[in-house]
């Protein structure tokens, strides 16, 4: 098969990495040119946008060239790196990834923007974004090749290098620019996903050995392959392997990559190591942990578990569906107890994630549609939820609940942003959240009654807890120490119109996004469909 | 081969051995001065090592690998431990320029001791005969205590010196016990002898021939463990690893380290040459390879355990070094073509990061004067090129990609996991799960150069000097071969044979 080639994701995924290395070549050239220390931040900052901002561009001529109703794998870059192992060096985006590519872009541009040390006040010294900049920058622009380098990657070695190349620069941001207690934050979240990922190693390993001989891209021999569609086109040869550890090798292998995903989902009871990452995070690390990180988890499973190891996934469907009700009522009624404002979207992200879990174990079409949309709206709204929860940080300097009162008097348009990005986390009709989660409990209803109906009580407590929090921060008597605060500035506006415009226009016509995967994701659980007598016939 | 026909194919030996003479003479007759002798004699020991690494790279090949009625043995393995022996003094001699942990008046002394401990190194990784091993050995181990007492500032190297000795001596004559066990029960001293006598003995058909051959191989393993520091012959590391002059630890940490892998490697397929093609047909040798299983589990888990609760950093990476030859213990264990290979590779990378971590040491020790964890706070904005190597080091130890440590685990892991069976994914799983406990110390460094700003106003750090140098010239291979890893391979592909 002769595939037409094209470098754009590769250009998307390398551009801030060259990022990376002009701001180093800015570090170096510091004394040469007697920059000041002014001078350097800005440059950083000036790069950090420079070479992110592309990428959004990038993404639109990728929406606009993909060919959703045709499916597969399309903008291929495809190449040999080490023949030793027959490693290559694929690139390629379908139905699932092209959404999460785009989605990669977005959250990349207004963590960017976020930041920024516009209309921080100028005393300000200790705000992150004042901090060591050069290194920051340099770190998350290192950070957004790995996420755009974990979506776009169809070789299962490359994908393993881009998922643990994510994990270094996170510790370093979470680690130096984080709040008070981000040293402890930095190791567990490092120590819990490194955990995972060594596990998906192993079972990297035993698939690559366990695959049949195939050719690489340029024609020559491979004994093995890592080829992720490969693999898929041998699945059953994975039911025939001779046992790991005395039990069946693809359920070996398929639990020890489900837990290398469902840490990063994170799915209870691995989840312990998002709060504290998310409280001490500084605002835009949150917003690309909580709209891009997580969703390398449910991705992987749906690029690696679903296709290569199907039976297994049918195996452990129940598991799934179980456990993705769990996130959502367990995390939702956690969210019911908590005073800090960051802690609960924290939670809330537990829950919302419960719901792609759900979606993903149903295999029929609104479930798997419901539940990649799911990933895409909560990728939308939860960053939109941690920069609300920064506006309000870098004011008052603390995030308790309680502390506020009454704040709809000062600042309206604060308010009114707040509110409608609530209402779309909690699935208020007419916006994004609300079609998702309706999918995916349509989707589930039919296979799993009991575990949908308990799961949509989640629904219930999540509007609760907001509206809870709603009435207690900005309704009520005003809190005469929060009288002088200043309502919206704009760098927050440019991050936050564009994702609140996204939640209303994806909620009135979600058919942008969804046109993109359902192809992709329809074919993805067919077979599965069959298999459980949801549908039959081809 | 006879001896005057085997003499081309000791070259690298002999070089070393006339320049380690040529440094001990030079230095009674001609007692230099001044520049000749700061610089002058490194650059002789470098001279005779590199020309002992131009004779092993131009060796001639040799339809019959044994040289010296058997004494030597060569394959492609050995070649490749003896240039890593070879590279890593060299790479102790540059560290050692201008070090303030060896005494100005016997710095000659120092680097013929150094060429001497290469010679030992080369000769142990070729050993083919139970007495070239023991004398081979003999040599590494007195060299290595004279080097590890050398620091005279104060009694830490002293202690370590006579601590090494102390250990080393026991090591040696339980292993030369073994031996002597060994002899007795199979009548001969030759390793090829020694596994064609096993493959027909009916030593092993009795219960007590079985334990007794048991015990010889237990005995054996003591001798080696205390070479490659395996746990529980692992006591001295640590403690002469902290008093000994930091560009001899560098050394240490490495160079017999590999030599005492080729020999185990060489002991295991020599007597049992199954190993050598296919380990899963070695049922024989089951229990060796079950001794060596439980040392690389033991080893692994203590080494990291043990590094977590350390506070100078020779020590952590002495407990590091001692979680490592765990990890390459999962090579051997594999056994085949394979195992040797990812053994090979693994130290071909740990040569690179592990003497760089310790040149990071090194220079910093050179303007701070302590190895304590408390003087790296803040070294990330105090000298960023310095602690910006470090962390490619210790990512690299860590074992995580895009750095050249990743590439060495996946060889290990891999030759396991192609082999198969119960108990080598088993110990696959228990060295992965090391790896991230590994990360919990190698972080703690991280953290302190990175995460925590230095108390009061600490002396700066000077990147002048050959230390430094070598730490960020190293750095550049170690993230490399992590992107780019063919090299290595070419290297598991060419060792991988042990005859």
């Amino acid at each position: 098969m002769i595939e037409t080639q094209t470098t754009l994701l590769t250009w998307m995924t390398f551009t801030p990495l060259i990022g990376v290395a002009a701001i180093g070549l800015l570090l170096m050239a510091r004394p040469l040119l007697g920059l000041s220390q002014r001078a350097v931040d800005h440059g950083a900052r000036l790069l950090a946008l420079l070479t992110t901002l592309p990428s959004l561009a990038l993404s639109y001529v990728m929406w606009r060239d993909f060919d959703g109703a045709a499916g597969g794998v399309q903008f291929v870059h495809h190449t040999p790196w080490i023949r030793a192992f027959n490693i290559e060096y694929f690139m390629g985006v379908d139905g699932l990834s092209v959404t999460m590519v785009m989605l990669t872009a977005l959250i990349s541009s207004v963590a960017v923007i976020a930041s920024m040390p516009w209309g921080i006040a100028r005393d300000d010294s200790h705000h992150f974004s004042r901090r060591q900049v050069p290194g920051y920058m340099a770190l998350l622009l290192l950070l957004e090749t790995g996420m755009f380098g974990v979506f776009c990657a169809l070789d299962f070695f490359l994908f393993y290098v881009l998922w643990e190349l994510v994990l270094l620069p996170m510790y370093f941001l979470i680690g130096i620019w984080g709040g008070p207690r981000r040293e402890y934050a930095a190791i567990k979240f490092f120590l819990y996903t490194l955990a995972g990922s060594v596990l998906m190693l192993l079972g990297m390993i035993a698939l690559y050995y366990a695959s049949e001989p195939t050719t690489l891209v340029d024609g020559t021999a491979a004994a093995h392959t890592f080829n992720m569609l490969k693999l898929a086109e041998q699945a059953n040869r994975f039911e025939l392997m001779a046992p790991i550890l005395g039990l069946p090798f693809t359920k070996v292998v398929w639990v020890g990559m489900f837990i290398a995903f469902a840490i990063k989902v994170p799915m209870f009871p691995f989840h312990t190591w998002l709060p504290d990452a998310h409280v001490e995070a500084p605002t835009p690390i949150s917003v690309l942990l909580a709209g891009v990180l997580l969703k390398m988890g449910p991705y992987g499973m749906l690029r690696v578990n679903y296709p290569i190891l199907p039976e297994a996934t049918l195996w452990a469907q129940w598991g799934v569906a179980i456990f993705g009700a769990i996130n959502i009522v367990y995390a939702a009624f956690v969210c019911m107890a908590q005073k800090d404002l960051k802690k609960l979207i924290a939670y809330s992200s537990v829950s919302h994630m419960g719901f792609v879990l759900l979606g993903m174990a149903a295999f029929t079409p609104q479930g798997i549609s419901g539940a990649v949309y799911q990933m895409w709206n909560h990728g939308i709204i939860s960053p939109a939820l941690f920069l609300i929860a920064g506006v309000i940080y870098d004011r008052a300097h603390h995030r308790e609940i309680e502390g506020f009162g009454g704040l709809s008097k000062n600042l309206p348009e604060y308010t009114a942003i707040t509110g409608l990005a609530f209402m779309a986390s909690l699935g208020l009709p007419g916006l994004n959240g609300f079609i998702s989660e309706a999918l995916v409990l349509v989707g589930a209803f039919p296979v799993f009654k009991v575990i949908t109906i308990v799961s949509a009580s989640g629904v219930i407590i999540t509007a609760a807890y907001y509206l809870l929090t709603m009435q207690r921060v900005f309704l009520g008597k005003l809190n005469e120490k929060y009288a002088a605060l200043r309502d919206l500035n704009w760098r927050e506006r440019l991050t936050l119109y564009p994702l609140v415009a996204l939640m209303v226009v994806l909620g009135f016509y979600p058919m942008p996004i969804l046109d993109l995967m359902n192809p992709t994701l329809h074919s993805l659980v067919l077979p599965f469909a069959q298999r459980t007598g949801l549908v039959t016939g081809p | 081969m006879p001896t005057l026909e085997s003499l081309p194919h000791v070259l690298p030996e002999v070089a070393l051995a006339v320049t380690a003479a040529a440094l001990f003479v030079l230095e009674a007759l001609w007692q230099p001065r001044g520049r000749a002798r700061r610089v002058g004699f490194p650059l002789l020991a470098l001279g005779g090592l590199l020309a002992a690494l131009l004779f092993l790279v131009a060796s001639p090949s040799s339809a019959e690998p044994r040289f010296f009625g058997g004494l030597l043995t060569q394959d492609p393995f050995s070649t490749f431990v003896r240039g890593v022996a070879i590279v890593a003094t060299a790479l102790a001699v540059g560290l050692a320029l201008g070090s303030p942990s060896l005494p100005s008046n016997r710095r000659v002394e120092y680097h013929g001791l150094l060429v001497l401990l290469a010679l030992g190194m080369c000769l142990l990784s070729s050993a083919g005969h139970l007495l070239m091993i023991y004398v081979a050995i003999e040599i590494v181990s007195l060299t290595s205590y004279l080097l590890a007492g050398f620091d005279d500032r104060g009694g830490r190297s002293a202690e370590a010196g006579l601590k090494y000795v102390l250990f080393g001596g026991v090591a040696s004559g339980v292993m030369l016990f073994g031996f002597s066990l060994l002899f007795g029960l199979f009548g001969d001293l030759s390793l090829s002898g020694l596994g064609q006598a096993l493959a027909h003995s009916t030593t092993l058909s009795t219960g007590a021939g079985r334990w007794a051959t048991l015990l010889a191989l237990v005995f054996v393993l003591a001798g080696l463990g205390f070479k490659i520091a395996a746990v529980p012959f692992h006591m001295w590391c640590p403690d002469v690893y902290e008093g000994a002059p930091t560009p001899f630890t560098a050394l240490l940490s490495v160079g017999p380290k590999a030599a005492g892998f080729a020999v185990l490697l060489r002991f295991g397929t020599g007597l049992w040459p199954e190993l050598a093609t296919d380990a899963a047909a070695a049922t024989s040798a089951l229990p060796w390879l079950l001794l060596l299983g439980v040392m690389s589990t033991v080893t692994m888990t203590v080494g990291n355990l043990a590094a977590i609760w350390q506070d100078n950093l020779k020590r952590l990476l002495a407990y590091s070094s001692i979680a490592h030859a765990g990890y390459m213990l999962m090579g051997v264990v594999a056994g085949g073509r394979e195992g040797p290979g990812a053994v090979a590779v693994y130290l071909a990378v740990y040569l690179i990061m592990n003497i760089g971590a310790f040149a990071v040491v090194s220079a910093v020790d050179r303007s701070a004067h302590s190895e304590d964890i408390g003087v790296y706070h803040g070294l990330g904005r105090r000298a960023p090129l310095l602690a910006l190597a470090m962390a490619v080091f210790l990512l690299s130890l860590t074992g995580l990609p895009p750095t050249a440590g990743f590439v060495g685990k996946l060889y290990l892991f891999a030759s396991l996991i192609h082999h198969g069976g119960f108990w080598y994914v088993l110990l696959a799983v228990v060295g992965v799960l090391n790896s991230v406990v590994s990360l919990y110390f190698y972080a703690r460094v991280l953290r302190a150069m990175f995460l925590e700003s230095a108390a009061g106003e600490p002396a700066p750090v000077s990147l002048a000097n050959s230390a430094a140098a070598l730490a960020v010239v190293l750095a550049v291979p170690t993230l490399a071969l992590g992107i780019f890893w063919q090299p290595l391979a070419a290297i598991a592909n060419f060792s991988g044979s042990l005859f």
